[in-house]
């Protein structure tokens, strides 16, 4: 490849008998442009009307900022619980046999294919002070619903399939022999897990936590139901940006919004970061 | 560390991996498992390491029963056929981490580890690579890699399962020699195994040939090579001929042809007759037998030339070696009879 | 394995542990949390939402889907899905074409593009066509001149359904064609097979459990968004209201049972979807096993 290359100098496509790339990559790229890229630029030309100063205004009111600062509090705390409990549930999936296993590795998708306002409506029925957990725990003056920790739940529900279904096939790839190499040299159960299970397993874990912190960060409809959404308490950002639509103020609501494009830009980056130094180092992705 | 493999078995769901097998291993001895595919090698070095339980049976070392022993407590250096290597470490803490999981109490302190690492990695010839990734070795590199972490726990025996099976043929055969090198400068009990026969002989001071779950025998090079105890053994370890022949009068006869070998003290009946090709005399007038057909095929092998004869009504086909200038006469017909030869009765026993 | 074991080695090994699994009661704790977890956070929420939809009685429940407003809801996500599905299904495999079929510059950088639309808040999907469309812009009241409704109508609401569930198709068929390589396709042009041919009669039979496991997912997706197309729909009610924002309306109306109603013809739908996936990853395995 790279002799042809040099003998020809720059090449945009390697030359193929396959019919139809100008056709597929032509249509591709004008639906891309169309669907996904004109908006977006559409909301950098509206931030760069605003200039930094402008931008710099809006980003540092209060309340904007309360409410970046709710968003990402919750996340990572919801992404955190996720990787404790994603990678045990992962385990128990890959090396575990019980009954009604398979059921239980299809309902880990639930989240992927339950509609975010029904999944905010039913934690809300639960956690609500009169609801079927949240009536057990109101008399000792624990509320769970319409506080941050409300939100922390709904962001768990969200993010437990991006941990587990980033783990799980990396789990299913670990060799036996590795385990039992570390036996042999005298490791008991618990070090094999801890010193070669969880460091091989970290490059994946490490994914999995972005994603599932990614998705949690520009999460809404499971939240509002259950957030009660008091400003300056448990606020999300993705709410204030309807909030401020609703007010008609554009600019606010394209700041907080282009300041949560960064992020997800900046996460996108970590995790191809992570990816590309792990392929690196170890010899695998992932 | 002497080993004794007593009466052990192992079943996996009802499927015989190992019939009943028992053998004795001297301190300080590097044997070879030996055997095709699938013949239980690799299941009898588990159950050793104690990877495996017995099905029925136990394993000593030295004197002690090891069997309710876990693989931790057993400390024996496994060496894996695809190595094993911890991916996310160093060299250094790959050879470090038997000794970096000891209990605090017995566990050497770090400066002394590290010693420790240094001086095996001069061992297996890879000095200044402790900082490097498995990823960033060869396949040579790796395994000697692999072979330094087995040693570094001091372990009472060492065990190697198709320790250069995944190399290519040149690096193979530098490794061979390096590994017996290593073993007579450390002494350690060594058991390995090898579908590769010249691997085995070359290297091995005992060699344990396996078929089918079962030992089939047990000797030195030259045990297994000269005086094979079984049509398998035989035919397994390099080239041969088996001919069905019949015994009778104290004479050898294919069909009514006298092959002109002593079979003096053999009973009669039919036996089959097991040669190499190279242990063959040509007969250039044969006078009272011998085996003779025409050239069916030849082919040249290094400094000689092995012919394909036809033998007998059923021709069957034997091959022999012959001078690489042999000259075949007109006819096209060669006639030899073998110089050693072992028999086989079809009830398994055998003489020559 | 315990019965393969005979009583006499079974009491030598007293002492010996599988070196390769954690011990019994490790393993139960394991197991227990597992379950407890998924319990919790997957399992009694969808419990919730058919006991909160029955709470008033079945007749109840039907009552309310049968509900004029609930009926249009309905019709509207079928229609947006019915839309936004075969458009992003066309584009996910004319991308895993263009990309799993051609060596070509910058595929990495379109890859990343392509899922981009996976790591934008829907809200900022929706507010993006406001931006687009709406009062301030170019197109807005260019469009609204020609009599062209975008905003608070169903093609804003296609429009964002789009934008969510675009990379779903692709990025399931892209990885898969990769896998398959080419040479099956050249083959089928060596022989004298057009373009067309190639692709229904050769590429399509490869990838059709992968391609179906895309829809079913993007599917899923277009049916049940609520951000971006509570952005853009204006919410008015019978119009422009999808299933999930009548569960919206009706729960903020503290009419619960008829928003879990409909919240749970939803929820069933999850659950058929992941029946069909869980179905589909068997033919999968099963498909591949045989490769
Ligand atoms: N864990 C296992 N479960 C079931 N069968 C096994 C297992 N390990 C080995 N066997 C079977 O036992 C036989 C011997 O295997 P093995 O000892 O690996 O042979 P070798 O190492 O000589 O190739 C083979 O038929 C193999 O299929
Ligand atoms: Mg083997």
């Amino acid at each position: 490849m790279a002799l042809s290359a040099t003998a020809s100098g720059w090449r945009f496509k390697q030359p193929s008998v396959i019919p139809g790339f100008g056709l597929t990559l032509g249509f591709t790229l004008t639906y891309l442009t169309l669907i996904v890229l004109i908006p977006l630029a559409g909301l950098g030309v509206r931030s760069a009307a605003l200039g930094w100063s402008g931008i710099w205004t809006i980003a540092t009111d209060p309340r904007v900022v309360q409410a970046l600062r709710v968003s990402f509090s919750t996340s990572l705390i919801a992404a955190l619980i996720n990787a404790v409990f994603g990678v045990i549930v992962a385990w128990v999936l890959v090396r575990y046999r019980f009954p009604g296993r398979r059921i239980l590795d299809a309902i880990v998708d639930l989240p992927f294919a339950l509609p975010t306002a029904v999944a905010g409506i039913a934690l809300t029925a639960l956690y609500a002070p009169n609801g079927w957990i949240g009536q057990y725990l109101a008399p000792y003056g624990i509320r769970l619903a319409y506080t941050p920790t409300g939100i922390v739940i709904a962001l768990i529900f969200i993010g437990l399939p991006f941990m587990v279904r980033t783990v799980q096939p990396v789990m299913e790839e670990i060799s036996r022999e590795v385990e039992e190499a570390a036996a042999t040299l005298g490791a008991n159960r618990f070090q094999t897990i801890s010193r070669i299970i969880l460091p091989g397993l970290a490059p994946a874990i490490l994914t999995g936590f972005a994603l599932a912190f990614g998705r949690a960060v520009g999460e809404y409809g499971s939240v509002i139901f259950i957030a009660g959404n008091i400003p300056y308490v448990s606020e999300i950002a993705p709410l204030l940006i309807v909030i401020r639509l609703e007010e008609y103020n554009y600019a606010g609501a394209t700041t907080i919004a282009l300041i949560m494009l960064i992020f997800s830009f900046a996460v996108l980056l970590a995790i191809n970061l992570i990816q590309a130094w792990s392929r690196r180092r170890f010899g695998y992705g992932n | 560390m002497e080993l004794r493999i007593d009466k052990v078995r192992k079943e996996f769901d009802r499927f015989p991996a190992l019939h009943e097998t028992s053998l004795d291993i001297r301190s300080g001895e590097l044997i070879a498992l030996l055997g095709p595919s699938g013949s239980g090698k690799t299941t009898l070095l588990r159950l050793i390491a104690g990877l495996e339980q017995p099905t029925d049976g136990a394993i000593f070392f030295g004197d002690e029963d090891a069997s309710h022993r876990s693989v931790q407590d057993r400390n024996v250096g496994f060496v894996f056929q695809h190595y094993a290597l911890f991916r996310h470490m160093t060299v250094l803490d790959n050879i470090a981490f038997g000794l970096n999981v000891r209990p605090a109490a017995i566990r050497p302190p770090k400066r002394e580890i590290e010693r420790r690492v240094l001086e095996l990695l001069d061992l297996v010839q890879l000095p200044g690579l402790e900082k490097r990734y498995p990823n960033q070795l060869s396949g040579g590199q790796r395994q000697r890699v692999a072979l330094a972490r087995a040693l570094a726990i001091e372990p009472r025996v060492l065990l190697l399962d198709e320790p250069f099976g995944a190399l290519d043929a040149q690096v193979r055969k530098g490794l061979r020699k390096w590994l017996r090198e290593i073993h007579d400068q450390t002494g350690h009990t060594t058991v390995f195994v090898t579908h590769d026969q010249e691997e085995a002989l070359e290297l091995a001071d005992r060699v344990v040939v396996m078929s089918q779950g079962r030992i089939e025998q047990v000797g030195t090079a030259d045990d297994i090579y000269d005086r094979p105890t079984s049509p398998f053994v035989f035919s397994f370890i390099g080239e041969s001929n088996a001919l069905p022949i019949r015994i009778e009068t104290g004479q050898a006869w294919l069909a009514d042809r006298p092959l002109g070998i002593d079979v003096s003290g053999e009973a009669d009946g039919p036996a089959t007759l097991y040669f190499r090709p190279q242990d063959i005399e040509i007969l250039t007038d044969p006078p009272g037998g011998g085996l003779a057909g025409p050239v069916a095929a030849q082919r040249r092998v290094a400094g000689t030339r092995h012919l394909e004869l036809e033998i007998g009504g059923d021709r069957t086909r034997v091959e022999i070696e012959v001078p690489a200038d042999y000259p075949i006469g007109e006819t096209g017909r060669v006639a030899f009879k073998p110089k050693r030869w072992r028999l086989y009765r079809n009830d398994g026993a055998s003489g020559n | 394995m315990a019965t393969d074991i005979t009583p006499a080695a079974a009491d030598r090994r007293r002492g010996w542990s599988d070196p390769v699994a954690e011990r019994p009661i490790a393993r139960a704790i394991l197991i227990g949390i597992a379950l407890s977890f998924l319990a919790l956070v997957l399992v009694i929420p969808l419990v919730a939402v058919f006991t909160e939809a029955l709470r008033n009685g079945l007749g109840a429940a039907l009552a309310a889907l049968r509900e004029p407003d609930a009926l249009a809801a309905i019709k509207l996500t079928l229609l947006v899905a019915a839309i936004a599905v075969p458009l992003n299904l066309v584009f996910g495999v004319a991308a895993a074409w263009a990309i799993a079929k051609f060596e070509f510059k910058g595929k990495a950088f379109l890859i990343t593009l392509i899922d981009l639309p996976f790591s934008v808040s829907p809200v900022i999907a929706g507010l993006i066509y406001i931006l687009l469309f709406g009062a301030g812009s170019v197109l807005g009241p260019y469009l609204q001149s020609y009599g062209v409704q975008i905003l608070f109508a169903v093609p804003g609401i296609v429009l964002a359904t789009i934008f969510v569930t675009f990379p779903f198709v692709a990025r399931e068929l892209i990885p898969l064609m990769q896998d398959q390589g080419t040479g099956e396709e050249e083959a089928a042009i060596s022989l004298g097979a057009n373009g067309w041919q190639t692709f229904w009669r050769v590429t399509l039979p490869n990838i059709k459990w992968g391609l179906l496991y895309g829809v079913l997912l993007c599917n899923a997706r277009a049916m049940g968004e609520f951000g971006a197309v509570s952005v853009i729909s204006g919410r008015l009610r019978g119009q422009t209201n999808t299933m999930p924002l009548h569960v919206e309306i009706l729960y903020n109306e503290y009419n619960f049972s008829a928003a879990f109603a409909v919240a749970s013809l939803l929820a069933l739908l999850a659950l058929v979807t992941l029946v069909l996936k869980a179905l589909l990853e068997l033919r999968y395995s099963r498909d591949s096993v045989g490769h």
